[in-house]
Formats: structure tokens, sequence, C-alpha cells
């Protein structure tokens, strides 16, 4: 820049300003003369007393981890938004069973009419929606000549009435005609049960699979990440198993398993607990490792910490932020093993639903379009819930991380 | 280098013969009953002849040190109930061909556009690409792969409007499977670029690089692309291997003769020397992959050396 350029002399005219102002400041007057203190009165003042425990006191930051992870935390608006989604979700999830008028997700709905013969299932019936929907859009408007005859405004109004109509209509066929089945608003299956219930009944299943294999994780990974990368005798150990462990395909496992065990949430609970751990807790010891000889353990140890509390005040609280990620990506990705499963044939049995097998069953009906509902309910709540978890996990990793504690 | 790569080899070696023996021994808990198909109707006698031909009722050292010598004259073994009695080697070879076709077009594809996207992602921090790379990674990570295969392969078929399956003669159906198995891939590759980019940006040559007045192209191609692709370049051996053993998602949804579904089946249908020899390719070929991927680092990062002892941990 030169002495001609006019951003510089701009600059040179707020820094006049700024001198200026600041030297005002400093040469005001802002202390009282001797007269003028001696004039003060004494109630003023508090005479303070003498306190061993203020003397000891040091200075300290009003550094809180936790609140300072919240804040960061509801810095990201979509993690917060997330948050929400999720929120109301699994509470609705466990809540959705003790609102009126539920169905049971194992009962077969029968047509009320034929209940003296035995009843015939309600089959494959579309969503109530869906079929109202479908009745407002079937066409039956006058000829179009005598419709393009009327003025516009008519002719919207005319529509309008009609489709209020229609949807009426709609509604009569539902609830007072022969049809009168009751609403099914996600449809029912193949065999008459209600879609809806059994929707909802899955997520609960498929929640508590993933929050249970996530818990079962972390606690056995954590403590057995901490002896391996502790106890040195331990490495060679739980190098070799875990180098066996994991290259045995984890699909052999999980097949053993549903063998050994008959098919229920708890051996696919089991069953993907078996291996996972590993893979945490080999995380677990490589942070122990890169940690444990840090300067202040070192010191920590001279001074006769027992190894427990090293472990637990000095070591667990650096990998917070790593751990709940790995906890919160265990939710999603234990709920897609559990579809694996049952796409490989050896999950949950159909009388306990779950988002897996009601995917799966709903992949069954990939060419008939008039069934694909019973694909995209599942699909989309499923893809909601993992990108939740997903997401959430994320931002709270990066916000208990410490280094972005600013 | 070449002491080192023998030592690694052999401590392999011990790995897959341990590895073998526990799957060895875990498939000695499969029900008696999965061995026949009707079970239901044969008489105790039938059922311990069946066993004895099975070679199921010898000892269990001896049907492990049998199984090694066979393996040893590199036979893989006689299925003997997927195809009954047909040598393991033919019916996999085949199927071998066909995963390995798929897969290695896939990683042809996913490979540089991944590492593009996580290029682009980690130039523009922050910015739009990355916002948007995030997302679609997001997106394949959370969601379980059957869901969008199986919305990929609805209305994919549509779009191109062909048929639901893979079908040979056409070649138009090969789309599909190849998208549907490079999409996962892609992400993965632009999630860790990006990340190494990242960090790699931060750093303090970097920025003294930049004090000194590098350019801003040869920043990055030169040192910060370089440097992240390192740690990358350690599992490309091992998914170049590992193509061999076909992806089940896909492969049942198109139903390509690959190897995908195999292992399951003839878990499911308790073939257990298939499964052994099913076990030994995938365990050897994953070995493999790490040590050449070590190898290989070594060669693209002349600082990485295996033979100088770490530190003092």
């Amino acid at each position: 820049m030169s002495k001609w350029s006019p951003s510089e002399r701009k600059c040179r005219q707020h820094e006049q300003s700024v001198v200026q102002s600041s030297e005002q400041l400093l040469n005001a007057k802002d202390d009282l003369n001797t007269e003028e203190i001696q004039g003060l009165s004494n109630d003023l003042f508090q005479k303070a007393d003498y306190d061993a425990s203020q003397a000891e006191r040091i200075g300290y930051s009003n550094y809180s981890y936790w609140g300072s992870t919240l804040r960061m935390f509801f810095k990201n608006k979509l993690a917060v938004a997330m948050l929400i989604i999720m929120a109301i979700l699994v509470i609705f999830t466990f809540i959705q069973p003790y609102l009126p008028g539920q169905r049971d997700a194992n009962a077969i709905n029968n047509y009320p009419a034929t209940h003296a013969k035995g009843g015939t299932p309600i089959k494959n019936r579309k969503p109530t929606w869906s079929i109202i929907w479908d009745g407002t859009q079937e066409i039956d408007f006058l000829d179009e000549e005598a419709k393009d005859a009327l003025p516009f405004f008519e002719r919207i109004s005319w529509s309008v009435t009609r489709y209020f109509h229609r949807m009426s209509a709609a509604f009569k066929d539902l609830f007072d005609g022969e049809e009168d089945v009751g609403i099914f608003i996600f449809g029912t299956n193949r065999i008459g049960q209600d879609l809806w219930s059994r929707l909802w009944q899955g997520t609960r299943t498929s929640l508590f699979i993933g929050i249970m294999v996530a818990i079962v994780e972390a606690v056995v990974g954590i403590i057995m990440g901490m002896l391996w990368g502790y106890v040195r005798k331990l490495d060679f150990f739980f190098t070799e198993l875990y180098n066996i462990v994991d290259n045995i395909p984890s699909t052999i496992i999980l097949i053993l398993a549903a063998y050994i065990m008959k098919p229920s949430v708890s051996t696919i609970i089991i069953a993907m607990c078996v291996t996972r751990w590993l893979g945490l807790a080999r995380f677990v010891r490589n942070q122990v490792l890169i940690i444990r000889d840090r300067d202040f353990n070192l010191a920590s140890r001279c001074l006769g910490t027992p190894t427990r509390r090293i472990i637990f005040k000095n070591l667990l609280p650096q990998m917070v932020s790593v751990v709940m990620l790995r906890m919160a990506l265990a939710i999603p990705s234990a709920i897609g093993s559990e579809v694996f499963m049952t796409y490989i044939g050896i999950g949950l049995p159909i009388d306990i639903p779950s988002l897996g097998n009601l995917v799966n069953i709903g992949r069954g009906y990939i060419t008939y379009p008039g069934l694909r509902y019973q694909l995209w309910f599942p699909a989309i709540i499923l893809s909601i819930i993992t990108i939740c978890f997903y997401l959430v996990g994320n931002a709270f990793a990066d916000a208990s991380d410490p280094k972005n504690h600013v | 280098m070449f002491l080192y790569i023998l030592k690694r080899l052999g401590r392999s070696l011990i790995t897959l013969v341990v590895i073998i023996t526990v799957v060895f021994l875990l498939l000695q808990f499969m029900p008696v009953e999965g061995y026949f198909d009707n079970y239901e109707k044969m008489t105790e006698a039938e059922i311990q002849s069946g066993l004895v031909r099975l070679g199921l009722k010898d000892p269990l050292p001896v049907q492990v040190v049998r199984f090694f010598k066979m393996l040893l004259t590199g036979n893989l073994g006689i299925s003997r109930r997927y195809r009954v009695n047909v040598s393991i080697n033919e019916i996999i070879a085949p199927k071998i061909w066909v995963s390995a076709k798929f897969g290695l077009i896939s990683m042809a594809l996913s490979l540089p556009l991944g590492m593009a996207l996580g290029a682009l992602m980690a130039r523009n921090k922050g910015g739009l690409a990355d916002k948007l790379g995030n997302g679609f990674i997001v997106f394949i990570q959370a969601v379980p792969n059957a869901v969008y295969f199986l919305f990929i392969q609805l209305y994919g078929s549509q779009l191109l409007n062909i048929s639901l399956l893979y079908d040979e003669a056409v070649t138009r159906s090969i789309i599909l499977p190849i998208i549907s198995l490079s999409l996962p891939s892609i992400a993965g590759y632009a999630m860790w670029l990006r990340r190494y980019m990242v960090d790699e940006a931060n750093k303090d040559y970097i920025k003294l690089a930049r004090a000194k007045g590098v350019s801003n192209s040869a920043i990055w191609f030169k040192h910060v692309f370089r440097n992240s692709v390192v740690p990358m370049v350690n599992f490309i051996p091992g998914s170049i291997l590992l193509t061999i053993s076909g992806s089940i998602y896909v492969e049942s949804l198109y139903s390509i003769p690959g190897m995908g579904g195999l292992l399951v089946d003839v878990i499911r249908k308790q073939d257990n020397s298939m499964v052994l020899a099913l076990i030994v390719i995938y365990a050897s070929l994953s070995i493999l992959g790490l040590l050449l991927g070590d190898i290989l680092m070594g060669i693209v990062d002349p600082r990485i050396s295996f033979v100088k002892k770490e530190g003092s941990r």
C-alpha cells in the first residue's frame, strides 16, 4: 500500500479519531485529591476480617466440562433439530401402546360383517388416508365441454365443492357402508395385522436391541480396552485374540449363535455383542497407549496414585468423546445388523415385529406397486431413526471433545 | 525388509492355522439335524452311519489333522451338502470370477470418484460442496444398505427400462449392481480422505509453506494430498483382494451368481467342508491384504520403515 492509497488514508483518519478519544479518556481526572478523601463519610466502608481460607484461595476458571459440552452441542442447529425429532419419535414409540384405540400388533383383524362365519381377515388393506385420497381422485366430472363452458371462478368453486363432496362420500363409504372396518393409518399386511401398531412395536424392539448392544459394547469394551492398554502382560493375549476374531467372518458367529440358541431378542443381542466389544476395546487401547505415558500421568504415578484412580480419573475423562461417538454409532449399526440378520434368514420370528423383519416382508412386495406401502413406511422410519442417532452422536462427540471448547 | 516380510508371513500362517482350528471347533456346535434333509424319518442307525460317512464321528484332532493335510495338497475338499460330491474348487472358481468382475469395476469407479469428492470437500471445507458431500456420506453411512439398495433397484430399473434382475446377455443390467456396490465405498473413501486432508492442512509445515509463498495448488497436491493418501493406501490391497468375496445384498437382490451369499448358504446347509474352504480363502486373503497394505505404504512413503523398532512405547 502506498501513502496515496484511499484505504490507507481512511485508516489513518480512523486511527486519528481513536487515538484522540483515548487520549481524552486518559487525561480525564479520575482520582480524588486529599481534601476530597477526608470529606468522605465512614459508613461507605466496611472492615474486612482476616480469613485464612481466602488467603489460600487460588485463581480458577469457571470452566465446567459438561456445561461447555452442552453449550457446544446446542450451537449445532442441525443436531438439535435431529435431537428433537429423535426425542419425539422415541417418546411416541414408547407411549403408543397406551394411546386409546390401538390394536394389538399380532392380532388378525377381521371384517366385522364376517364375525359370525369365523371371520375373513382384512388382507393388504391400503392405508386409510390413501383410500380417501384415491376416492377424491376418481374422475366423475361433468363432461369436459360443459365444464369449460362455466366461467372461471364458478368452475373453481364448483371443483372445490365437488372435491369436498367426494371426500365426504369416501368417508361415508369407509365408516357407514359395508366397508366399515375402522381406521388403519398404515394399512394392514398380508394376513390382516395392523401395520401401524406393528411398525411401532417393531421400532421398540429395534431400539431396544440397539441401545442394549451399545451399552454392553461400551461397558465391556471400555473395561477390556483399559486392561489391554494398561496391563502390559495382557497385550499379547488381547492382540492375538483380536487378530483371530477379526478374521472370522461375523456372519458365521451370528449364524452359529442363532442356531445354538432359539431366535429371540436376547439371542440377537448376545450374538452381536460377542465380537463387537473387541473393536471398541482396541480403540480404547490405542487411546490409552497414547495418553498413558504423558507427563501428567507420570507425575500422578510418582505421587503414588493407585492404578484404579489413574484409570478412572486420568484416562477415562479423556476418552469421553470417542467413546460417546462409538456408542452413538453402535445404535444405528446394531439396527442395521438386525436388518441384515433378518435378510439372511436368522432374524427374529414374525410374531416379534422388528424394523428388520418389517422391511424384509415389505421387500417381497417390491413388484406390486399397490402394496409398496408395506415397504415404504418401515424403510422411512428406519432411515429417520438411524440418521438421527448418527448425526446427534457425531455432534455430541464433537461437542464433548475439550479441544473444541474455546 | 525381506526378513521382515518373511517374519510377517510366518506369523500370518500361525494366525491362519488358529483361525481355521477355531472355526473347525465352532462348527462342531452345529445341531445334528442340519446334516440330513429328512432327519425325522431316519432311524438312529442311519443317522450314525451318515455321520460316519461325513467323517464327523472321528475324534476331533484326527479331523483337524486330516483337514490340514488335505489343504497342503492345494485341495479345498469336496462339497457334501451344497452340491453333493462336487469338488469345491470347481464350484467356487466361476463364482469368484463373477464377484471379482463386479468388485473390480466398482472399485475402479469408486476409488477415483471417492478421492475426488474427499479432496473437493477438504478444499472448500465448510462450503457448499462440503455440506452436500457430508449429507451424502451421512445418508449412506447411517441408512442400512438393504433399504437404499432396494430403492435403487426398484426405481433404477424403471428408469433404465430393464428387468429387476441381472442378465448376463444385457450389458446395461450391470449398471445398477455397480452403482449399489460403489455408493458405500465412494462415501467411505471420501470421508477418510477428507478427514486426513483436513488434519494435514492444519499442520505447521503447511503454514510455513504458505508463508514462504508456495502456490496454493502446489500446497494441496504436493503436500496435503500426497501425505494424506498414505494411510488410505494401506487398505487398498485388502479391498482389491476381498472383492472376490462379493456382496451379500447386491448379489442376492439382482440374483448374480457370485460368492456373496455363498457363505451364508453353506452355513445354513451345514456343508462344513465348504464353510471351512471359504474361511480359508477369506482369512488368508484378508491377512495377505494387510501385509501388502503395509508394504505398499512403505513404498509410497519412504519415511515409514518396518525394520526399525518403534519408540519407547
